[in-house]
Formats: C-alpha cells, structure tokens, sequence
C-alpha cells in the first residue's frame, strides 16, 4: 500500500522534505515504519527518540498503519 | 471553561486575562513563557517555532481537561504562538482561574510541564553562527 508521512521540526530537515510518499505492505506496524525510517534515514537513530502519530493520535509501536492513515513523525517536542 | 490556541501574531496577556473572568474565581495564576537571550552559555538571536497545528491543538485541549479533572479549577486558557519569535517576546501563555490559589498554582504547573512533553510544537534557536531544534538530541 502506498502511505504518506507528514514530517515536523528535525524530522523535516532529515528528510529534505515534508511529505514523504512511501510503499509499504499492508497491515505495516508503527514499529516497522520507525525501522524502516532508521534504516533509510539513520539520523533518525541520533534523535532522542521519535514517535509516530496516525490521526492526530500517539500511537504504539503494535499500531496497525492504514492506507487512509494521517500519519506524522514526531521528534521530541520543544514546545513553551 | 476551556480556551484553547494557536496564533501567528503577538500574545496578549490581557486578552488571556479576560477570558478568565468569572465571579466564581477568586485566584488567577498566569505563566508567561519568553524568549531568553542565552541558552547554555550560547547567545540567541531568535526563535522559530513550528506546530503540527491540529494534533497540538488537540493535545492542549487534552491538558485543559486533564487539569479540570484534577484539579479544582473554574478556567483555563492556553496560548502558544508560533513563527519567529525575537528575545523578549511571548511563545506561550497560561492563564488558569480558581477558587482558591493553591489548585490555580497546581494547574499551571502541570499544563506547562504537561505542554513540554506532549504537544507537538518545535522550537529552533537561532545563534549568531547557527541553529538547531532544541531537544531533538540526547
């Protein structure tokens, strides 16, 4: 399926951009997506952490992706 | 009573102010986030912050609730501007009303330290040779 992932702050910045269209097999995981963005992006792996939000939400790593699926990359947040 | 936003332009403290007004309140606490000169030892020159608007939105309405459900408070209002932000100005605003000063205090706390960990809102600072997004690592 093909998925779209919305990137904020840091996340933007690794990417180069901030939509990023990608192809994956159905019933991908949260946790597969954050391996396969590590894996492709690895600056990824330097960050304090990152999360993953579908439709608006915070989502677990078990967290089944959908291809209607809002989904962001969160870096850690600096808001205040 | 919840008022939640997210705004381009200048913070007022006076608009907040008025949004608490309730006969029901007899203490009003604010917090009034600013842009400091310095962060480590390493002088700012600006702030930029960037919001996943919806998702922040929601997550501060989240706070709101959460600080209605646990603490005994009559209202709350939360602001944070983003864009670029110069040393002085205001990024974020908190302003709760209460009966009493103790839960008004409480509440305020919690919302900022609530903010800080959840709502999906960047900051990047600015120095005369450089910049990068506060937090993102270790």
């Amino acid at each position: 399926m093909n998925i779209q992932v919305l990137a904020f702050g840091i996340a933007k910045d690794i990417l180069g951009q901030q939509l990023l269209p990608l192809e994956v097999s159905e019933n991908t995981s949260v946790l597969l997506l954050k391996e396969l963005l590590v894996r492709d992006y690895p600056e990824f792996a330097k960050l304090a952490g990152f999360s993953i939000a579908v439709n608006n939400e915070y989502r677990q790593d078990d967290y089944l992706l959908s291809e209607a699926d809002e989904i962001a990359i969160i870096p850690p947040v600096s808001g205040g | 009573m919840i008022h939640i936003s997210i705004k381009e332009e200048a913070l007022s403290l006076a608009e907040c102010q008025a949004l608490i007004e309730d006969e029901a309140v007899g203490g009003i606490v604010h917090f009034v986030g600013t842009v400091r000169n310095q962060t480590k030892g390493n002088q700012v020159t600006k702030l930029e912050f960037e919001a996943y608007e919806k998702m922040a939105l929601l997550e501060m309405e989240k706070i709101g609730k959460a600080a209605l459900q646990q603490f005994d408070i009559e209202r709350f209002v939360l602001q944070h501007r983003i864009g670029t932000l110069y040393l002085k100005e205001i990024a974020v605003i908190i302003v709760v009303g209460a009966k009493h000063r103790k839960a008004a205090f409480q509440a305020c706390e919690f919302a900022i330290d609530s903010l800080k960990k959840t709502v999906p809102i960047w900051k990047k600072e600015f120095f005369i040779d450089g910049s990068h997004w506060v937090s993102a690592h270790p």
